[in-house]
């Protein structure tokens, strides 16, 4: 039958690599974003996805659902990944403010314009 | 039952005593799937991988089309109702004539006036972002529905009984800012463009005094789970946690107006003020995606009222326990009447029926406030929200923290002891903590050896249920009868 | 072998492509507030990734904080910013092709070596079955207040959360005083 593949795929449980995969391409989405925008806040997004590929890492490492040995983080994975929640809106608090500041002095938000140290 | 380590790894609940509503749909309808072919004629495996999915589908949509239904139907009747209550305090009649005397139907015939409007689109705007505006608002309004019960104790009745329902809903609550943001921005308008930013600053700051108001019950209660929340009340009305203590009263006013002013109504309806901003971020829309701003504001309405229902007001156990009066629950002299299991559903009606009563109770008395108070000036809103609704909030919480840890297990103002078909803490951790414990009388088993290694053994003791550190007046422990 | 339908698998894909799929879109959206729009419901879906690994605590404070905070003040940030009507800077074609060429070898070693871990393959669908509904916010709370009660071995997080608390509070304080309004200067300097 045609779904008999996709009834393998879909009939066992996910792991850790899947999730880990996940994690990776939005790391990757992320550093790419922030390698290629040129608006300040486009910067600030990728790095709130290179966080979030983080995140999904840890809690990745931390489920009981995708491994089952003694290795597993447990409870550390979901508590680092409280942490870099907070420290990501933190983070982003900051950014936003020197973007504003940027703007207000430059009239753009362009960060090629960011060229000189004078000012 | 004690739910230490020693039931399974790391403290879970087994599968078997907590029945997950949309797997048992599922599996009913799987069977009922299974029976209709092969009475047809053809024989199919029900664990196949197609029929599998057939059982699980229906359920999921079953769920949702009864909560669809009680948010697109709650919007209509209370559209009504707020016409009606508007023209009454306005003196005028209000709607009188599609329907009946009463004008029951008028919001249907306006539905369908609003679906064969014209589809406009100002030039400048973004068409994907205008477009989908609306139905994100409605989407995170009708989510937060998701975990919300509407009766409890052995079958509740909720789509997904979630550990950290509280969180969730608030959460989801506060992501409907995000249709009008986009509204506002996409409509390419400077009206609506100061009517969003407007609309989102205020929304945002007033999550802050909700969450806190919002913690107090849960703090008196001890999880975050709403059907726990709600088990915590049983009884007469002395047991809702609005009369528990004159802390967690006054935060049930603050909640009710950090609520109001949560979903934009009046009166800190500025945003959506005809007079000041044309009609605010929904100027551009007309037609079925106005409508759609509405049904997500009227949803919001009624989830925030019937949050407060759950928190405050008992949820679904009425002022007088008439379920336990006629015999209605387990062991009463109607439950065994019926065949088994029926008479849980009938008390779930009766809560549910509670439930909507108290939802509907604080929806009209929004109505009410919106149609007898003048409108708030934004800075006047601000200034609510940061230096009264907040401040009162933080030291109502501490008060109430305070209240719990000097009088602990007493309701209706410390008058009552506390209600005595409350039902045990369902986490019980405090056999790893090690420390120092009184001796207590409760039929708990002691834990089972927990399986994880563990250089300290789990003391050999027996527990009891999760204690506080004072000696002298241990609380009452609270068992399941 | 159980053949029918493993719900969470299920989920687990439909998730992870609604989140990639977006992220993508975030890196190749050319208008702000579209990447803005992406990145929410990236965000989003990832949330409900975290709920899938068990993690609903962390699931709803990702939407809560994340979500319904962070990104608000983002698209805040984007509409003070883009006054002018989806003003679009354009990166040059060499400036993409060697950024790409980046991304592409670190995604491939971020997965090769997600690959090559046998321990990562899953659970048996039996064993994943018995396990039951996490109830992860009593643990989460009390590590934060320094007792670990499910792995009680393991060292609480109190230092860390008094240290993150007054951190956000610095921060917040700092952000507004950055951010305050000052008196513009007439002509726009550049």
């Amino acid at each position: 039958m045609i779904t008999l593949p996709l009834a393998n795929f879909l009939a066992q449980p996910v792991g850790v690599s899947q999730f880990v995969i996940v994690g990776a391409i939005m790391f990757t989405c992320g550093a790419v974003c922030m390698a290629t925008k040129r608006n300040a806040l486009g910067i600030l997004m990728g790095i709130e996805l290179v966080l979030n590929g983080a995140n999904i890492n840890f809690i990745a490492f931390g489920s009981p659902y995708l491994r089952s040995d003694a290795g597993s983080l447990g409870m550390d994975g979901q508590l680092m990944s409280l942490f870099v929640i907070v420290l990501a809106a933190a983070e982003a608090a900051v950014a936003l403010a020197i973007a504003l500041n940027f703007y207000n002095n430059f009239n753009s938000i362009d960060v090629d314009r960011a060229n000189q140290l004078k000012g | 039952m004690a739910r230490g380590p020693g039931c399974g790894r790391q403290g879970f609940v087994r599968p078997s005593e907590a029945p997950r509503n949309a797997h048992v749909v599922a599996k009913y309808i799987n069977q009922f799937t299974e029976q209709l072919l092969q009475a047809l004629g053809m024989s199919v495996d029900p664990d196949s991988f197609a029929v599998s999915i057939l059982g699980h589908v229906i359920a999921a949509m079953i769920h949702i089309f009864l909560l669809l239904n009680l948010v697109a139907v709650g919007a209509l009747v209370f559209i009504w109702m707020e016409r009606k209550i508007s023209g009454r305090i306005q003196d005028r009649l209000g709607p009188t004539r599609v329907g009946g005397k009463f004008g029951w139907l008028q919001t249907l015939a306006d539905g369908l006036k609003l679906i064969t409007k014209e589809d406009l689109m100002p030039e400048g705007a973004d068409p994907l972002l205008f477009r989908i505006a609306p139905y994100v608002s409605f989407c995170a309004s009708l989510a937060a529905f998701i975990a919300l019960p509407f009766a409890g104790q052995d079958m509740p009745f909720v789509a997904q009984h979630l550990n950290v329902g509280v969180f969730f809903i608030l959460a989801v609550l506060g992501l409907e800012v995000f249709g009008v943001i986009l509204a506002g921005y996409s409509s390419a308008s400077k009206w609506a463009l100061f009517g969003a930013m407007r609309e989102a600053a205020q929304v945002v700051s007033y999550e802050v005094p909700l969450g806190l108001c919002a913690v107090v019950p849960v703090l008196l209660a001890g999880s975050m789970d709403l059907i726990f929340i709600g088990d915590c009340q049983t009884g007469w009305f002395t047991n809702w946690y609005v009369f528990h203590d004159p802390f967690t009263f006054i935060v049930f006013w603050i909640y009710f107006t950090c609520a109001t002013a949560s979903v934009n109504r009046a009166p800190f309806d500025l945003a959506e003020a005809e007079s000041e901003l044309v009609a605010g971020f929904h100027t551009e829309y007309s037609g079925l995606r106005w409508s759609f701003f509405f049904m997500a504001e009227y949803g919001s309405m009624l989830l925030v009222a019937l949050l407060a229902s759950i928190l405050f007001l008992g949820g679904w156990n009425g002022p007088i326990p008439v379920a336990r009066l006629i015999g209605l629950e387990e062991g009463g002299w109607l439950y065994a009447t019926m065949w088994p299991g029926w008479g849980t559903y009938l008390a779930g009606l009766l809560g549910a029926v509670n439930v909507l009563a108290k939802g509907c109770l604080g929806i009209t008395i929004m109505i009410w406030i919106r149609w007898t108070l003048p409108r708030l000036r934004i800075d006047q809103v601000m200034t609510t929200c940061l230096k009264y609704c907040l401040p009162i909030a933080a030291i109502m919480f501490l008060g109430a923290t305070t209240w719990q840890f000097v009088i602990p297990g007493r309701a209706f103002f410390g008058f009552l002891p506390a209600s005595q078909t409350a039902f045990e803490v369902k986490e019980n951790w405090s056999d790893l903590l090690a420390l120092p414990r009184q001796a207590t009388s409760s039929p708990e088993d002691a834990p089972t050896h927990d399986p994880t290694p563990n250089p300290q053994p789990p003391p050999a003791a027996e527990t009891g249920p999760k204690q506080t550190h004072r000696p002298a007046n241990s609380p009452q422990p609270l068992t399941r009868k | 072998m159980d053949t029918s339908i493993y719900w969470p698998t299920f989920l687990f894909w439909f998730f992870a492509a609604v989140c990639c799929m977006f992220a993508i879109g975030v890196v190749l959206a050319t208008n702000i507030v579209r990447m803005a729009f992406y990145l929410v419901l990236s965000l989003a879906a990832s949330s409900g990734l975290f709920f899938l690994a068990g993690a609903d605590f962390v699931g709803a404070m990702q939407l809560m904080i994340y979500v319904g905070g962070t990104l608000v003040l983002l698209i805040f940030g984007v509409m003070l910013t883009s006054q002018a009507k989806f003003v679009s800077m354009k990166t040059s074609q060499f400036d993409w092709t060697l950024a790409a060429l980046a991304g592409l070898c670190l995604l491939a070693v971020l997965i090769s070596a997600a690959l090559a871990i046998p321990e990562w393959k899953g659970l048996e669908r039996a064993e994943a079955e018995s396990l039951g509904i996490p109830q992860t916010a009593t643990p989460l709370g009390m590590g934060l207040l320094g007792a670990r009660v499910d792995a009680p071995q393991r060292s609480g997080y109190l230092l860390v959360f008094e240290i993150v608390s007054v951190h956000l509070l610095v921060v917040l304080v700092g952000a507004a005083y950055l951010a305050r309004a000052k008196r513009k200067r007439s002509t726009a300097v550049g």
